[in-house]
């Protein structure tokens, strides 16, 4: 295969990736985010304590997270099926995908919603701030800079998830570099495939850290 | 004139309880705030005074008692009315507890913003706080630029920015420098005196209630232990706590003099004089300090001393006597 050839493929791969990547991580965003921030504003301590409530949802996220992708992906078969139309194929797996993620993401934003500092809270809970007020005048800007980052290790994440869209049908650079690549011993698509894999964890995390550090207030 | 009660807390008490614990950290206190003065609850760590402040706006939940806020019990009180009865309140911290990510001027504009006003009414509102405060030229700097003592100017522009009509103050000078601490204090007297606005504060120093406040509560160990004018209080300290907190009493035992010696009370009257060396020429009696614990303020002597009891019986009058005759309190302890 010429570099004539292997560009188009490569390309078609790249796009498949992010058609995949790039949806699942803002879905997985709208509903993970309001979980996370349920997850602290319920939790011992938190603006709204509502232990009972918290534990369960703790529970329910923590179940959710700790089944393996390739398992939900066909334990989800049926669902992807009534929800996306098909069950399989690169648009398909943007379902099972999103599953897997939200409550990564939930976890995720939980994490960066306790580092705000609690005198803070209370202070604007003295000035008269409504729970509401609190989390998007308070939680979410004090935290922001924490989510960037953390909005950048999810999309890595789920672009990890994306190789295995091979199994079900779908597209994308990691399964060219395993169909295709790897199991048809065309080594330089897997090479080639891989690397773009490579560099766009990498833009990913470097221009999720420089956002978050440039938009960071903290330090002067 | 007679003030009327702005803020009376009743009865309250407060419990801190686990599994395996259980803490009083408030016992049974009633004391009451009038309009427009600077009332002081002072008292050691672990006294309770965080606690006793936090329970006013409803920070922390009291068990049992009364806060009453121009007669309404904020503890009985609906989500919707807690709300806007703390938009009445103003509250500073130690940790000035500012909103990081937000310039000077938007966490001054965080009150008006939540409580609907308008972006141009709120930033003239805004600049006029800062000019308070002194900060003006500070509108566009983020927190972290700021030095302690500007970071808790731009908290007290924050917490008057709803006109609040009580300043709560939980140990706002605590974590600043004995120099910031004076102009913050300064500032917090102005903000009294020129807007009318009542402060309560809490605090462990002495200093703090002896400039800033006209009356001053003594918490020890979750109870009220005495009440009163700062005067009054610390001219005759009557609680164990109080001798403390004044440095009358050693803070540990072994400090105690053990002879018979003259206590000797700077209530600020006698500004300045060098009193004890003009005691030692004009009795003829040679003084012998045993310990003091002075305060100058405002060209103001505050403080105690304890000198040991002359020899003779007749020094002891004559110096007891200088004392008294220059305005000073004199007390015999350990005779």
């Amino acid at each position: 295969m010429s570099w004539e050839q292997l560009t188009p493929v490569l390309l078609e791969g790249l796009w498949d990736t992010l058609y995949m990547t790039v949806p699942s991580t803002l879905i997985a965003y709208l509903v993970g985010m309001p979980l996370g921030i349920l997850l602290v504003a319920t939790a011992t301590g938190g603006i709204r304590p509502m232990l009972r409530f918290n534990a369960l949802l703790g529970m329910a996220i923590n179940f959710l997270r700790s089944v393996p992708f390739i398992i939900l992906l066909a334990m989800l078969f049926p669902v992807t099926r009534a929800v996306m139309g098909r069950a399989i194929g690169t648009r398909a797996i943007i379902f099972p995908l999103t599953i897997s993620a939200f409550p990564y993401v939930a976890r995720m934003v939980e994490n960066s919603l306790v580092e705000v500092d609690r005198g803070v809270i209370e202070a604007a809970q003295s000035m008269g701030s409504t729970d509401w007020q609190i989390i998007r005048k308070v939680l979410l800007p004090e935290a922001f800079p924490s989510l960037l980052n953390g909005a950048a290790i999810c999309m890595v994440t789920i672009l990890g998830y994306t190789a295995m869209a091979s199994t079900a049908g779908g597209g994308g650079l990691g399964a060219l570099a395993i169909t295709k690549g790897l199991n048809m011993r065309n080594f330089p698509l897997m090479y080639s495939a891989s690397l773009i894999l490579v560099a766009l964890v990498q833009i990913m995390t470097f221009f999720g850290n420089r956002i978050s550090r440039k938009s960071d207030h903290r330090k002067k | 004139m007679e003030a009327a009660p702005l803020l009376e807390i009743r009865e309250l008490s407060k419990v801190f309880s686990d599994a395996d614990n259980r803490v009083v950290a408030l016992n049974d206190i009633s004391l009451t705030v009038y309009e427009k003065e600077v009332y002081g609850i002072v008292g050691m760590s672990g006294a309770g005074k965080s606690t006793l402040i936090r329970c006013i706006n409803r920070l922390d939940t009291p068990n049992a008692g009364r806060v009453l806020f121009r007669g309404q019990d904020i503890l009985t009180m609906d989500r919707r009315q807690l709300l806007s009865v703390r938009r009445k309140m103003g509250m500073i911290f130690q940790q000035f507890n500012l909103l990081m990510q937000r310039t000077v001027g938007q966490n001054v504009c965080y009150p008006l913003e939540i409580a609907g006003i308008k972006h141009t009414q709120a930033n003239s509102r805004v600049s006029e706080l800062l000019d308070i405060v002194g900060l003006q030229d500070k509108l566009n700097a983020y927190p972290a630029q700021l030095s302690g003592g500007q970071r808790q100017r731009v908290a007290i522009a924050r917490a008057l920015a709803s006109n609040p009509e009580v300043l709560l103050c939980d140990e706002a000078t605590s974590a600043l420098d004995p120099m910031t601490t004076q102009s913050i204090l300064t500032l917090l007297q102005d903000i009294n005196r020129r807007l009318g606005i009542t402060i309560l504060l809490i605090t462990h120093e002495m200093a703090v209630i002896r400039q800033v406040c006209d009356r001053v509560a003594i918490l020890d160990d979750g109870e009220v232990v005495e009440e009163g004018t700062v005067n009054e209080v610390f001219m005759h300290t009557k609680s164990q706590a109080g001798k403390r907190l004044f440095g009358v009493l050693p803070q540990e035992a072994r400090d105690d003099p053990g002879i018979p010696a003259l206590r000797i009370v700077f209530d600020g009257a006698a500004a300045g004089k060098p009193i004890i060396s003009r005691l030692s020429q004009e009795t003829n009696v040679a003084v012998n300090i045993l310990s003091a614990n002075m305060n100058h303020l405002g060209g103001k002597v505050y403080g105690q001393m304890l000198i040991e009891v002359p020899k003779d019986e007749r020094d002891t009058r004559a110096v007891v006597r200088f004392l008294t005759e220059h305005g000073l309190t004199v007390k015999e302890v350990n005779t």
